[in-house]
């Protein structure tokens, strides 16, 4: 009954494919994929926290925060994109966003 | 130990139900608070590591600010979302197969790493080396050893902070806006002029 390494592991594992499987099926929705992809990033979160802790080395929790703030600072961004996007648009829809394609 | 694992497997299971349920609700107002709960619970797996810094800082960061940022904008832009939802049947199969290879592939690859290399010989979590707290550790090796790692973080956030505020400013036409150079730079032969009146009659404007 002892929780060890492997079901630390196994939780960020499916924690990933759920945010994975959110950018899947919700390609039109750009607020959802950028949750989906806070998810995943949580799920790496998980990962380098377990390793740190069950290696007894605190340098994992180190990259964890550097994480915490890349995925922070992406949101902030990613949602500011979002809003100019709208006033530009009037709409959210990521796939009609195609207008710089070459 | 049977309560930390009765723990264990709470958290981890609000955590994987509330991440599937930001991504399958209808409403993305619910999906933000879903949000919030994943990340609330992920938090308490971290204090069940033994990590209770980062805990709250996933707290702070994720619940305070994050989700709030989330939670305004969903609110605030007039969206319908109804028409954003309909490729969702479509996906779902693919999405869902590969969403299941990934899953297993990657519990496979994490049952068999765990059980190998130095990992495997640790006893378990256990609150910071040497009888030190686990903010003491952290503080310890971050302002000394990543202290350049550090200052980058800051400078993410410096840059997205500015990018931010570059890429939501609008600049209306027609507001009056207050010119500090102009203000600064006028002179008293710009700003006034004299006016010769002789008695008995009117200023003309």
């Amino acid at each position: 009954m002892t929780i060890g390494l492997d079901h630390y592991l196994a939780v960020a594992a499916i924690l990933f494919t759920i945010g994975v499987l959110g950018i899947f099926v919700n390609r039109k929705n750009v607020i959802v994929i950028l949750m989906s992809i806070e998810l995943i990033l949580l799920a790496v979160n998980i990962n380098l926290v377990a390793f740190s802790v069950f290696l007894h080395d605190v340098v994992g929790q180190i990259y964890a925060m550097i994480v915490l703030t890349v995925a922070a600072a992406e949101s902030a961004v990613g949602l500011a994109i979002l809003v100019t996007f709208f006033r530009n648009r009037g709409d959210i829809a990521v796939d009609d966003a195609s207008v710089m394609r070459g | 130990m049977i309560l930390q694992a009765i723990a264990f497997y709470l958290l981890a299971a609000t955590t994987i139900g509330a991440g599937l349920c930001v991504v399958s609700a209808k409403n993305p107002v619910h999906s933000v608070l879903f949000l919030i709960t994943a990340f609330f619970s992920a938090a308490g797996l971290f204090v069940l590591l033994g990590a209770e810094f980062l805990a709250m800082l996933l707290v702070v960061v994720y619940v305070g600010a994050v989700a709030v940022l989330f939670l305004f904008v969903v609110m605030m832009l007039d969206i319908d979302f109804t028409a954003l939802r309909q490729g969702f049947a479509r996906y779902l199969p693919i999405g869902g197969l590969i969403a299941g290879v990934l899953t297993v592939e990657m519990v496979v690859v994490a049952a068999s790493v765990a059980g190998r290399g130095a990992s495997a010989r640790s006893v378990g979590p256990i609150a910071g080396a040497g009888g030190v707290p686990n903010t003491e550790a952290i503080g310890r090796v971050l302002y000394t050893d990543y202290v350049y790692v550090f200052q980058a973080a800051g400078l993410v956030l410096l840059v997205a902070m500015i990018g931010a505020i570059v890429l939501t400013l609008k600049h209306r036409p027609g507001v009056k806006r207050q010119s500090i150079a102009a203000q600064v730079a006028r002179t008293p032969a710009a700003g006034m002029h004299t006016v010769s009146i002789r008695p008995g009659q009117a200023l003309e404007p």
